[in-house]
């Protein structure tokens, strides 16, 4: 019998770097997990808040929208209508942890297992992160950024830098490269490299050049449409790359800022494609570090009931009728999936050889989750490991909401017939291309009067709330200069709907 | 791994994000304070607390599809519902659905917790007061001294070191000075070339040492003209006083419902007149037949018998801003209250009073006529030789609710009324 860890529920400083070393024995060594190395740091309640207004980063850069994300968290938890986070973390190398000082030893347990080592796990091994992100850059990025937009607003005014960053705002969802490109983004010498063109410009600019004569123009010349469109790299999903590199009227600090805007956008991008696989992971780490603990006799009854408790809270999952539900809880999925895969491996039956062929009855469960926290997201790990199982304990149903049709139809209910479609209707709906509105710049009248034109390819025939999307448009229009048209179009090349936004004066 | 306690950092990250949010939204958290201040009492005005503002103009718009079209939803929590079944919209599914489509919709209003002084910053913004002039106070509050750049006389004591020295090394500088490093390289050289026997060098060596020490001595090192003080001076600021007379109405006619009213507007005042002027002072005139001057306590709570003579209050008001409050070092404000009742033979001693000495040596004089609520609107005596007075008459305004305080001291003070009063 080992001797318990801590006995009543005030933490120390002692007590958490022995619990902490105690996980990592279980977590690294009888788990496998491959970590960066941990900062834990302890917080108050309102540092908590800050870095929610920050969204959770440790430096961010002004912008009012901040604030109105704190003034609302803050009046939320003062009116106690939500109580504060038990931690965050940050996707950095090391990885930082903020725990509350107001935990008890017991959840600071919990919290540890499950930011530290959990999610720890998941962002350095998961592909999606290794494309998309720079850990061990991200923290000078963000102090260059901060700098960056400080020196803006002196040179040319708050407002000034406001208004980009509002537009650019505005289109962080249309900021990813959904595919990563070949060369990851390395933040460390963006600084470097933004100085380096600085010095460029300086360099060939010369005042001479200004008084030569100009030749006699050439004729005219309708540019060449494919060259041009290649040039541009059209048509483009990514709207702010596109905006940063080709608006004409933008000077240099501001395609900087768009650039920032969109570097945080296409950062935060692994985090929307892989909320279930996450949350799932760091809450079967933290419940199976946890339970070996208390089979060991490290952690009391007492201690481990609490942890029930919050347990229990976090993978949640209200009916559908419920008042409570607000959507598929991905701590409660995810859980379920990760813990029902581990039973496949370990003690499959028939139906595990069907529906997860490759890891059923493989006796290696955790080399098996491994493997797939490394290589899948949202879209294709329910595709691909959603079990009927889950799908019964969940009582999943499809239900298909067609305008067209005066009632809803139940197209698929938890049953022989119906586990496929459930699955394939799940992915989905964690397919961000499937519930996000497909935006790209299609083409820009160069011989004409620079109009930018974007679509929008409707899906399933739903179209862009009108109101907002021309806010959005009043935004490009003021980074592109000229005026700016959008289409909604259909599969079959329709224009169902044609919104104009000109340039503000 | 690394354990660190961040809890001692200072807090209130997120204050300037916060500021900044606050002036963006000011138009709209501007008119939710003004619709908040009608339900609050005036002692709760200085409170500041939570207004709710709607998201409408802050929003930050982000492209999203309105209707979803077609859409499939994945639900947990199946009961009853077998393959093929067909719902009505208005179940507990179709509201399922339609929240599901709504995502991104949701924030309507929300509320915005705003200090005291913030809360009274946006109450009585764009309000000014009428006629501010900024009279010179008695010099018991000169500010003592400031400084004021740089001057080339001085007390020792105020020598500008860093000044100094800028000049005169701009002037070594600019003159060419000889450096005594230079100076001792040369003497080192010069020596060398002594110990040599190399006579030739040692002369020219000699002669341009002997150049650079005549340099030296020419151009000091510190000239007199380098030398700069501190320079200071006495800035009396002349310090805006106000006085505010209140004048009220105690008879018997007066309820606690009109006298709460009447209150209410005198503190407003107060409140307002507190954040325009460094140094107000209050002074309480309440009358019947005759008038007194009284303390706040008194003012408002003692209740008296007697027939209603304003002239009496007008009187005592001249009689003590004669006395206390001359007119070159006080701005002079007074605010009357009254049912507007008078005696009949009171009103034109009232009105020539009210003319030839209040009116004249006053910045403001709000004439507020408190009713009961059901009371029907009709002329008053008081009203009707008040508004007599043709352009000369006083700002005035009828209030019988409590909810109508803030709306007509918005009116009485709005950034324009200098035109109309």
């Amino acid at each position: 019998m080992n001797a318990l860890l801590f006995d009543d529920s005030d933490w120390s400083f002692s007590t958490i770097q022995r619990v902490h070393d105690e996980i990592e024995k279980i977590a690294c060594g009888e788990m496998g997990l491959e970590i960066y190395p941990n900062q834990i740091e302890v917080i108050t309640a309102e540092q908590m808040l800050d870095a929610y207004a920050a969204t959770g980063m440790p430096i961010y850069y002004p912008h009012w929208s901040h604030g109105k994300r704190f003034v609302q968290h803050e009046m939320h938890y003062r009116k106690g209508m939500s109580g504060l986070a038990y931690e965050i973390v940050i996707n950095s190398s090391p990885c930082i942890s903020y725990v509350m000082e107001g935990n008890t030893m017991a959840m600071q347990t919990l919290v540890i297992a499950h930011a530290a080592f959990g999610h720890n796990h998941f962002f350095r091994n998961n592909y999606t992160f290794r494309d998309f992100t720079d850990p061990a850059g991200i923290l000078d990025y963000l102090v260059f950024a901060r700098n960056f937009i400080a020196s803006c607003e002196d040179r040319h005014g708050v407002a000034a830098v406001e208004n980009v960053l509002d537009a650019a705002h505005a289109l962080m969802g249309q900021g990813v490269n959904s595919s990563p490109r070949r060369r990851r983004p390395d933040l460390k010498t963006e600084e470097a490299r933004l100085r380096e063109r600085r010095m460029h410009a300086e360099k060939i600019h010369n005042e001479l050049w200004r008084t030569l004569p100009r030749g006699a123009a050439a004729p005219a010349k309708a540019p060449d449409e494919t060259l041009v469109r290649k040039l541009l790299e059209l048509p483009q999903e990514n709207v702010l790359y596109f905006l940063e590199k080709n608006a004409p009227k933008l000077p240099s600090w501001q395609r900087e800022l768009l650039r920032i805007v969109r570097l945080m956008a296409q950062y935060f991008y692994p985090q929307r494609l892989t909320k279930v696989m996450n949350e799932g992971t760091a809450t079967f780490v933290h419940y199976t570090v946890l339970n070996k603990l208390h089979e060991r006799g490290q952690i009391s009854d007492g201690a481990f009931l609490e942890f029930l408790t919050s347990h229990t809270n976090v993978i949640m999952q209200p009916a559908f009728d419920s008042g409570h539900y607000g959507g598929l809880n991905p701590y409660a999925l995810g859980f379920a999936m990760m813990r029902d895969l581990e039973r496949a491996c370990l003690a499959p039956d028939e139906e595990d050889r069907i529906w997860l062929p490759d890891i059923a009855g493989c006796g290696d469960p955790m080399g098996a989750l491994r493997d797939i926290w490394a290589n899948f997201r949202d879209e294709s790990f329910v595709l691909q490991y959603l079990s009927p199982k889950v799908m019964r304990d969940f009582r999943l149903f499809n239900l298909l909401d067609d305008p067209g049709e005066p009632t809803l139809l139940v197209e698929a209910i938890h049953n022989e017939r119906g586990y496929g479609r459930i699955r394939s209707g799940l992915a989905r709906s964690y397919d961000l291309g499937h519930a996000d509105p497909q935006i790209e710049v299609a083409a820009v009248d160069l011989a004409g009067d620079r109009r930018l034109i974007i679509h929008h390819k409707v899906q399933d025939g739903g179209l862009l709330a009108e109101k907002e999307a021309r806010s959005v448009l009043r935004h490009i229009a003021t980074l592109w200069g000229y005026d700016v048209r959008l289409q909604e179009v259909d599969a079959s090349g329709r224009v169902l709907k044609e919104h104009n936004v000109s340039p503000p004066q | 791994m690394q354990l660190i306690d961040k809890r001692l950092n200072p807090a209130g990250k997120s204050l300037p994000n916060r500021q900044r949010f606050l002036r963006r939204a000011r138009s709209i958290v501007r008119k939710a304070v003004r619709d908040a201040s009608v339900e609050r009492g005036i002692r709760e005005l200085d409170g500041g607390g939570i207004v709710v503002v709607p998201a409408s103009g802050i929003e930050e718009p982000h492209f999203h599809r309105g209707q979803a079209g077609r859409a499939q939803h994945v639900l947990p929590g199946n009961k009853e519902f077998l393959e093929g079944d067909r719902l009505p919209r208005s179940t507990g599914g179709a509201s399922a659905g339609g929240s599901l489509a709504g995502q991104g919709e949701g924030e309507d209003q929300f509320s915005i917790v705003l200090s005291a002084s913030e809360f009274l910053d946006f109450f009585l913004e764009d309000l000014e007061l009428p006629r501010l002039e900024r009279r010179k106070l008695a010099a018991m509050k000169a500010d003592g001294v400031r400084r004021a750049g740089y001057s080339s006389t001085g007390s020792p004591a105020n020598l500008a070191v860093l000044r100094t020295m800028r000049n005169a090394l701009a002037r070594r500088t600019a003159l060419n000075r000889p450096r005594s490093s230079e100076i001792i390289e040369l003497e080192a050289a010069l020596d060398a070339a002594q110990a040599r026997g190399d006579e030739q060098a040692c002369a020219a060596m000699r002669l341009q040492l002997e150049g650079l020490r005549t340099r030296t001595r020419a151009i000091p090192y510190i000239d007199p003209i380098d030398i700069r003080f501190r320079r200071f001076e006495v800035n009396p600021r002349p310090v805006a006083q106000a006085v505010m007379f209140c004048l009220m109405d105690v008879s018997g006619s007066m309820t606690e419902h009109m006298k709460d009213i009447a209150k209410r507007f005198f503190m407003l005042l107060y409140v307002f007149l507190n954040r325009r002027y460094e140094q107000v002072e209050v002074v309480f005139i309440r009358h019947t037949d005759e008038a007194k001057e009284v303390d706040e306590e008194t003012f408002f709570h003692s209740r008296e018998t007697g027939g209603t003579r304003v002239s009496t209050a007008l009187a005592e008001m001249a009689r003590i801003a004669a006395e206390r409050y001359p007119l070159d070092s006080w701005n002079i404000y007074a605010a009357q209250a009254s049912d507007g009742d008078n005696e009949r033979g009171d009103n034109m001693q009232a009105i020539s009073l009210l003319r030839d000495e209040i009116l004249p040596i006053c910045q403001y004089f709000a004439y507020i006529e408190v009713a009961e609520p059901d009371h029907e609107a009709s002329m008053s005596p008081l009203w009707k030789i008040y508004e007599n007075l043709g352009d000369d008459q006083p700002a005035m305004r009828r209030v019988s609710t409590r909810q109508e305080i803030f709306p007509v001291f918005r009116d009485l003070f709005r950034a324009d009324a200098e035109a109309s009063s």
